[in-house]
C-alpha cells in the first residue's frame, strides 16, 4: 500500500512524459491527468487511514514493507507508518490536489514540466514520511529538493533565482550534516554488531555514548531546524515563499516544513535521547523566540505573502516548543499543530494566490475594501484567518493549547513567552484583514474583481471545512497519533528518567490530586525498547565525531 | 435537550449564512427570531425542570463526546445547567429574543444580504454565549468566551466600510486577546495544579489543597483568570475597547455590550466561586479594581456627548459594581446586579437606538432635546430604565445595587463603600443628564438625516459609508413632513416617528422588567426572602457537597479570609449535608453538628445587620435622589452652570472628555514602540542585516573557495576519470590497511 502511494504519482509523472505538448496544446489534458493522479493518491492515503489499526494492541508501525536494496551496506527499501506518519501522509495526499488546483490559472507556461515536478514532489514527500530506513529517508529528503528548487526557480516571481538558490543552499547545508550523522550511525551499528544497518529500529536500539550523541543530535537538529524553520535559520523561508508560485507555497508551507518537525520527533530526539534532553532547553528557548519574533516581524510586513511566511515561523515555533516538552501533550500538540498549520497556512497561501492572480500584486496597500467586491472570498479568508489565530473550536486552538499544556508542565516560563504569540497572531492577522478587506474601495483596479470561481471554491471549501472539523472533532486526528507519540515519548523518558528535565513537573508540584500519568500498555510491536542501562560500553572510535 | 438551547441559534446562523442572500428580510429575520424564541422556550422548560429538583441536586449535565484527549489529559464537550447558568440562559435567550425582535425593525433598511449577515452574526453570538454559560469545563467556556469575542468583532465592524468601525472591531478583539492570554495561562496552571478543568472537579480539588498551595498558586490562578475577565468585562486596565465598540449597530450594543457578553467575566468568577473563595488576595484585587472602574468610568460618563458612549461608560461602571460584589465574596449580589442590569441597560440602549433611529443617525446629545413629546414610548421606557439604574426603590437597580453596597459595608470595607456610594451619585447624575439633555429642554435637533438617507440607501456597497446608515428609515415610512423640511435648523413642528411596533414591544417589556426584575431579590430586611440569592447559593458552593472541609485549619482559613462566603457557604452546607451530585469522588458531607454553633452566631448578627442594612438603604436612596436633583438643577434649570464649570475647570473637563488620555497612553507606550521595534529592529535589522548578512557572508566565503575549486572542474572527462580512479584507490587502501 505504501509503495502504491509513492509509485502512483511517479507513474503519473512518467505517463506525462509521453504526452507531447507543443505550445501548450495539451495543457488541459495534462492538468486533468495530474489532478486525477493526485486524487487517486489521496484516495490511497485515505484507505491507509481506514485500514490503520488503532486498537491498543496494534503494531506501532503498520503497512510495513521490506526489501533489500544495497545489502553490502545494510540499506533496505523499508517502509512503514505509525499514526504520526499516517496523518502526515494523509495531509500530503489532501494538499497536493489542492495545490494543483491553485496552479490551473497561475501556472501558464511549461505546464507539463510543472505537473511532473509536482507529482515527483508528492511521491518524495510521502516517501519521507514512510521511510523506516535512514538512508532511504535521506534519499527521499534530498530528492524533493530538486522539484521544489525548480518550482521556485522556473515558475516563481521576480527574484526567483535568488530565492531558489537560497532555499537549496540552506537546506543542503543542513542535510549534508545529517548525512554525515546517518553514516556515522550506521558505522556505529557496524562497530557494535558487525554489520551495517540503516534500519531505524536497529539504530534506535543502539547505545550511543553521550559525546557522540551530542554531535549527532546537533547534526540532525540543525538539518530539521532549518527545515522547520527555527529561528535563526528561518531567513530562507520568506524569500522562498514570496518568490514561489502559489502551488509551491502551498506545498512548502503545508507539507515541507512539517518534515522538520517530523524529523525531530521521529529521529533526532528518540535516536539521541540524552543529548536531546540536554539540548531541549536551548531549542525550546529558540522556539519561543521564533514565536514572538516571527509574529512581530509578520506584523509589520507590507506584503501579504511575506506576512503569512513569517506567521509560519511563529506557528512552527509552537510545533518545536511542543516537541521539546518531551511529554505526550506537548508532542501530540506539536503533531496536531503540524496538521492544523498545513491546512490553515496552505489555505492562506491559496487565498493570497487567488488575489494575486487577479491583481498581480500582494502588497496590502494595493487592496482595501475587498469585502464589498468579493464577499465570498472575504468570508473564506475570514474563516481561515480565525483558524490561523487559533480561535477555540477551530483547528489552530487544539494544537496550541496542547503544546502550551505540555510546555507548561515542563517549564511555565516558556509558556509565558509563547503565549504572547496568541495575542500577536490576532494583531497581525486582523490588521492585515482590516487593511485588505474593510473600508471603502479606494483603488480603481479593485473595482469589479470577480468573486470566487467554481475552481476556487473547490480549493478553499475543503480547507475551510477541515479547519472547522479539526477544531470540533480533534480526537479523530489525535487518537491515531497517540500510540506513536506515546511510544516515542516513553522511549526518550526511559533513557533519561534520571534527568531533571523530565521529572521536573512531578518534583516541583507534588500536590496535584489528579491521577498520575496513565501508563499505556502494549505499544511493543515492532520497536524493540531497550533502554540503555549502562554507559560503560564504548564503541569503536567514530570518525569525524569529535 | 440541553444541547438544543445553543444549537437552535446555531441552526439559525447556518440558515442565514448559507441561504441568507436569497431570502427576503421577513424570512431571514423571522428565522433568526424564531430560533431565539424556541431556544428561550427550551431554556425555560429546562430551568423549570431544575426548579422541580431538590435545591442541592439542581444540576442537569449532558455530555456530547470527548473533545480533546492527550495522554492523561482528557476533556469532554459537555453542558451543565445549574442554578447559576439557569439565570444566565434565561437572560441570554429572553433578552436576546427581545433584541432580535427589535432588530427586525431597527435594521429594516439594510439590503437583504446585509440583513441576513446581521442576523447570522447575532444568532452565532447567542450560540457562543450559551456555550460560554453552559460549558461544564473551563475550555468549553473558553470556546464560548472567544466565540462571543469573535461575534463582537464582527458586529462592531458591521459597518465595515467605516474605518472607525473596523478599528474598533480590531481593538475589541486584540484587547480581549490580551485578557485571554492570561486566561489561558490561568487555565494551564489550573490543569497542572488541580488536575482538571471540569468545574465540579475543580471545586472539589481546590478545597482539598493544602493552604500553602492555595495561598500562592490559587491566588495566581484566580488572578490570571481575573485578568481575562478585565478584558471581556471591560475593567481597568482593559476596558478601553468597550466605548469604541459603540460603532456597532445599537441593538448589538444592547445585547452584547450591555446585557450579556460583557458580563461573562462576572459569570466566570461566579462559576469558579469555590476557587476564588480560596484566594482572598485576588478577591481583594477584584473588589478594588471593580470599585475603581465603577468610579473612573462614572466620571468619564458625566461629560460625554455621544448618547451611546454615555451608556457605554455607564456599563463599564455598572460592571465595576458587579466585580465589587464578586470581590466581596457576595457572588449572589453580583449575579443579581448582572441580571437586573441586563434589563435596564438593554432598555436604555434600545431606547437610545429608538432616538437615533428617529433622528436618522444623530448620536450627539447636544443636538437633541425636547424629544419627550415626539417619542413618548421611547421617553417613558427610557425614563423608567434610568430610574432603575439610578437606584430608586422599588425598581430593579435599587435592590441589586443596594445588596452590593450593603455587603461591602458589612465586610468592613468602608472606603470601597464610599466609592460605591459616590458612583451611585454619579450614576444618577449622568443618567439624568442624559435624560434631560435628550428628552427635555429646547429642541436642538435638525432633520438633515432626511437628505442623508436619500443618498445612502440605494448606493451599492456604500451602506455604512456614513455613520449609522442602519438607523435610517426608508423614505416611505417618514411621511410627508420630513421631506418638506430637509434642512431646517431646528425641528419645531416636525413629526418624528416613535419606535415602530417591534421596537416598542421590546422597549415596553424591558421597561416592565426594569421595574419588577428586582422583586425576586428583595432582602430580608425589607420583609422579602431574597429568593434569587437562595436559589443561587448551591451554585457557588456545590463543591462543598462533595467534600468535607477536611482540615480544621483550612476551614478556618477559608472562613477567616472569606467572610463573604461564610453565611452563604454555611447555610448551604447545612441544607445540603451529604448530597453529592455527580462527583465520582463523593465523600460524606460535613457533620451538621459542627456547623450549628456557627450558624446561630450568624443569625444573631443578622438582627443587628437589619438595622444597618435599612440605614444604608436610606442613605443610598437619598444619594440617588440627590443625583437626580443635581442633574435637574444643572441640565434642566441652569444649563449655563455646567458650561461655566467646563470653562472654569477646563483642564479637568478636557481630561474627562478625552477619557484620561488612556488610549493615547496605550498607543504611545505599547503600540508604536512595538511597531517600530518590529520594523527597524527585528525585520530590517535582525533579519535582513544580521542573519541574512551572516548567510550572505558565508555565501561569499564559499563562493571564494568555489572559485578555487573551479580550477579542478576542467570539463575534461579524462581528468574526472583519473580523479575517480584515485578516489577508489584511496578508499580501497583505507579498507585494506585500517
Amino acid at each position: 500500500m505504501l509503495s502504491l502511494a509513492i509509485l502512483l504519482p511517479v507513474v503519473g509523472a512518467i505517463l506525462l512524459l509521453f504526452i507531447g505538448n507543443r505550445d501548450g496544446a495539451k495543457d488541459g489534458l495534462i492538468r486533468t491527468i495530474t489532478l486525477a493522479v493526485s486524487l487517486v493518491t489521496f484516495g490511497v492515503t485515505l484507505m491507509l487511514w481506514a485500514g490503520f489499526d488503532q486498537s491498543p494492541t496494534a503494531e506501532t508501525f503498520q503497512f510495513v514493507e521490506r526489501a533489500p536494496w544495497i545489502p553490502a551496506f545494510g540499506i533496505e527499501y523499508s517502509l512503514g507508518i505509525d499514526g504520526l506518519g499516517l496523518m502526515l501522509v494523509v495531509l500530503t495526499g489532501f494538499l497536493t490536489p489542492i495545490a494543483l488546483l491553485t496552479s490551473w490559472e497561475s501556472i501558464e507556461t511549461k505546464v507539463k514540466e510543472f505537473s511532473i515536478f509536482m507529482l515527483v514532489l508528492e511521491a518524495a514527500m510521502i516517501g519521507v514520511f514512510c521511510a523506516l530506513d535512514l538512508f532511504l529517508f535521506y534519499v527521499f529528503w534530498d530528492i524533493l529538493l530538486i522539484p521544489m528548487y525548480f518550482l521556485i526557480g522556473i515558475w516563481g516571481y521576480d527574484q526567483r533565482i535568488y530565492a531558489a538558490v537560497k532555499f537549496i543552499l540552506y537546506t543542503m547545508a543542513g542535510s549534508v550534516l545529517m548525512l554525515v550523522a546517518i553514516i556515522g550511525l550506521s558505522w556505529m551499528h557496524h562497530a557494535a554488531t558487525g554489520e551495517y544497518s540503516f534500519d531505524l529500529m536497529k539504530l534506535y536500539a543502539l547505545d550511543i555514548p553521550y559525546n557522540t550523541q551530542w554531535w549527532f543530535f546537533l547534526a540532525f537538529a540543525v538539518a530539521f531546524a532549518i527545515k522547520v524553520p527555527l529561528f535563526p535559520f528561518h531567513t530562507w523561508l520568506p524569500d522562498a515563499h514570496v518568490q514561489a508560485p502559489t502551488p509551491g507555497s502551498v506545498i512548502l508551507a503545508g507539507v515541507l516544513l512539517k518534515m522538520g518537525g517530523y524529523g525531530l520527533i521521529r529521529f533526532a530526539f528518540p535516536l539521541f535521547p540524552e543529548a536531546g534532553v540536554s539540548f531541549a532547553p536551548l531549542i525550546a528557548t529558540l522556539s519561543v523566540i521564533a514565536i514572538i519574533y516571527g509574529a512581530l516581524v509578520a506584523m509589520v510586513q507590507p506584503d501579504m505573502k511575506k506576512l503569512v511566511a513569517y506567521s509560519s515561523v511563529s506557528h512552527m515555533g509552537f510545533v518545536v516548543l511542543g516537541i521539546t516538552a518531551l511529554n505526550v501533550q506537548g508532542v501530540q500538540g506539536a503533531s496536531y499543530q503540524m496538521l492544523a498549520h498545513g491546512v490553515s497556512t496552505g489555505a492562506l497561501f491559496a487565498l493570497v494566490g487567488m488575489m494575486s492572480d487577479r491583481r498581480h500584486t500582494r502588497l496590502i496597500s494595493e487592496y482595501g475594501g475587498i469585502k464589498s467586491v468579493m464577499p465570498k472570498l472575504t468570508a473564506a479568508f475570514l474563516v481561515i484567518t480565525l483558524s490561523s489565530v487559533g480561535l477555540p473550536g477551530m483547528n489552530g486552538f487544539v494544537g496550541e493549547f496542547l503544546i502550551m499544556l505540555g510546555a507548561f508542565k515542563w517549564d511555565p516560563r516558556l509558556v509565558v513567552g509563547a503565549g504572547l504569540g496568541v495575542i500577536l497572531s490576532a494583531v497581525y492577522m486582523l490588521w492585515m484583514f482590516q487593511r485588505v478587506f474593510y473600508g471603502p474601495v479606494t483603488n480603481d483596479h479593485n473595482k469589479g474583481l470577480p468573486d470566487l470561481s467554481f475552481r476556487e471554491w473547490a480549493i478553499i471549501a475543503p480547507l475551510a471545512a477541515m479547519a472547522i472539523v479539526m477544531g470540533v472533532f480533534p480526537n479523530a486526528f489525535l487518537k491515531p497519533m497517540e500510540p506513536a507519540v506515546t511510544s516515542i515519548v516513553q522511549r526518550i523518558q526511559s533513557h533519561t528518567s534520571a534527568t531533571a528535565h523530565l521529572s521536573a513537573p512531578d518534583s516541583t508540584r507534588s500536590h496535584p490530586p489528579s491521577p498520575g500519568p496513565t501508563a499505556p500498555a502494549g505499544y511493543g510491536g515492532a520497536s524493540p525498547l531497550t533502554p540503555a542501562s549502562t554507559r560503560s560500553h564504548l564503541f569503536a572510535p567514530v570518525g569525524g565525531a569529535n | 435537550m440541553l444541547a438544543l438551547i445553543p444549537l437552535l441559534p446555531f441552526a439559525g446562523f447556518l440558515v442565514n449564512v448559507t441561504m441568507g442572500k436569497r431570502l427576503p428580510k421577513s424570512v431571514s429575520g423571522g428565522v433568526a427570531c424564531a430560533v431565539m424564541v424556541a431556544s428561550f422556550l427550551v431554556a425555560a422548560s429546562q430551568v423549570w425542570a431544575l426548579v422541580g429538583m431538590a435545591p442541592e441536586s439542581r444540576q442537569i449535565t449532558q455530555t456530547l463526546y470527548t473533545w480533546i484527549t492527550a495522554g492523561d489529559f482528557s476533556l469532554d464537550l459537555a453542558f451543565r445547567l445549574d442554578a447559576l447558568s439557569a439565570v444566565m440562559i434565561l437572560v441570554i435567550t429572553g433578552i436576546g429574543s427581545l433584541i432580535h425582535i427589535y432588530s427586525t425593525a431597527y435594521m429594516h433598511e439594510e439590503t437583504d444580504p446585509e440583513y441576513a449577515r446581521y442576523f447570522s452574526y447575532l444568532n452565532l453570538f447567542v450560540f457562543f454565549m450559551l456555550l460560554l454559560v453552559l460549558g461544564s469545563n473551563v475550555l468549553v467556556m473558553f470556546v464560548g468566551w472567544e466565540g462571543v469575542g469573535l461575534c463582537s468583532y464582527l458586529l462592531i465592524g458591521y459597518y465595515f466600510v467605516k474605518k472607525s468601525a473596523s478599528d474598533a472591531a480590531n481593538k475589541a478583539f486584540i484587547v480581549n486577546r490580551v485578557g485571554d492570554y492570561a486566561f489561558i495561562l490561568g487555565s494551564l496552571l489550573m490543569v497542572v495544579t488541580l488536575g482538571s478543568l471540569d468545574f465540579v472537579t475543580i471545586a472539589t480539588a481546590a478545597k482539598s489543597l493544602p493552604p500553602e498551595v492555595t495561598f500562592g498558586t490559587i491566588s495566581l490562578i484566580t488572578l490570571l483568570l481575573f485578568i481575562g475577565a478585565t478584558g471581556k468585562s471591560a475593567q481597568i486596565p482593559l476596558y478601553v475597547w468597550l466605548p469604541d465598540a459603540m460603532e456597532g449597530p445599537t441593538p448589538v450594543s444592547a445585547l452584547i455590550h450591555a446585557a450579556t457578553m460583557v458580563t461573562a467575566g462576572v459569570y466566570m468568577i461566579g462559576r469558579l466561586a469555590p476557587v476564588f473563595e480560596l484566594a482572598p488576595i485576588t478577591l481583594m484585587i477584584v473588589a478594588v479594581i471593580g470599585a475603581a472602574t465603577a468610579l473612573f468610568a462614572g466620571t468619564i460618563g458625566l461629560v460625554q456627548n455621544d448618547i451611546k458612549r454615555v451608556l457605554a461608560y455607564s456599563t463599564v461602571s455598572q460592571l465595576g459594581y458587579m466585580f465589587l460584589a464578586m470581590g466581596m465574596g457576595a457572588f449572589g449580589a453580583g449575579i443579581f446586579h448582572l441580571y437586573t442590569h441586563a434589563f435596564f441597560k438593554a432598555c436604555l440602549f434600545l431606547g437610545s437606538g429608538a432616538v437615533i433611529h428617529a433622528l436618522h443617525g444623530e448620536q450627539d446629545i447636544r443636538k437633541m432635546g425636547g424629544l419627550a413629546k415626539h417619542l413618548p414610548i421611547t421617553y417613558w421606557t427610557f425614563l423608567i430604565a434610568s430610574i432603575a439604574i439610578a437606584g430608586i426603590p422599588p425598581l430593579a437597580g435599587f435592590f441589586s445595587k443596594d445588596e452590593i453596597l450593603f455587603e461591602t459595608f458589612r465586610h468592613g470595607h468602608q472606603i470601597l463603600w464610599v466609592v460605591g456610594v459616590l458612583t451611585s451619585l454619579l450614576t444618577a447624575t449622568y443618567m439624568f443628564r442624559l435624560v434631560f439633555l435628550t428628552f427635555h429642554g429646547e429642541e436642538r435637533f435638525s432633520v438633515q438625516g432626511a437628505q442623508v438617507h436619500g443618498a445612502g440607501v440605494p448606493g451599492a456597497g456604500g451602506h455604512g459609508a456614513h455613520g449609522h446608515a442602519g438607523a435610517e428609515h426608508p423614505a416611505p415610512v417618514h411621511g410627508a413632513p420630513m421631506h418638506h423640511a430637509p434642512a431646517h435648523g431646528h425641528g419645531h413642528g416636525i413629526h418624528l416617528h416613535d419606535a415602530p411596533p417591534a421596537m416598542a414591544t421590546a422597549l415596553i417589556v424591558l421597561a416592565i422588567g426594569s421595574v419588577v426584575a428586582g422583586w425576586i431579590g428583595i432582602p430580608h430586611a425589607l420583609g422579602g426572602h431574597n429568593a434569587l440569592g437562595t436559589w443561587l447559593e448551591p451554585a457557588f458552593t456545590y463543591a462543598n457537597c462533595g467534600t468535607p472541609v477536611t482540615t480544621g485549619e483550612l476551614a478556618g482559613f477559608a472562613i477567616q479570609n472569606c467572610e463573604p462566603g461564610q453565611d452563604v457557604a454555611l447555610a448551604s452546607m447545612t441544607q445540603v449535608a451529604t448530597q453529592a451530585p455527580e462527583t465520582p469522588a463523593a465523600r460524606p458531607g460535613p457533620a451538621p453538628s459542627d456547623l450549628i454553633g456557627v450558624t446561630d452566631e450568624v443569625v444573631e448578627e443578622h438582627v443587628d445587620e437589619t438595622a444597618l442594612e435599612l440605614t444604608l438603604m436610606g442613605i443610598s436612596t437619598l444619594i440617588a435622589f440627590a443625583g437626580i436633583g443635581l442633574a435637574a438643577f444643572l441640565w434642566l434649570k441652569n444649563r449655563h452652570i455646567p458650561e461655566q464649570l467646563a470653562t472654569q475647570f477646563a483642564g479637568v473637563h478636557r481630561l474627562l472628555l478625552n477619557k484620561y488620555y488612556v488610549d493615547e497612553i496605550y498607543d504611545a507606550a505599547i503600540v508604536q514602540p512595538l511597531k517600530s521595534v518590529s520594523t527597524e529592529g527585528l525585520w530590517r535589522g535582525m533579519d535582513v542585516k544580521v542573519v541574512d548578512g551572516a548567510v550572505n557572508a558565508a555565501g561569499y566565503v564559499v563562493g571564494g573557495l568555489a572559485a578555487g575549486l573551479r580550477l579542478l572542474q576542467t570539463g575534461s572527462v579524462k581528468t574526472y576519470a583519473a580523479g575517480t580512479f584515485l578516489g577508489v584507490v584511496a578508499i580501497l587502501a583505507y579498507y585494506l590497511w585500517r
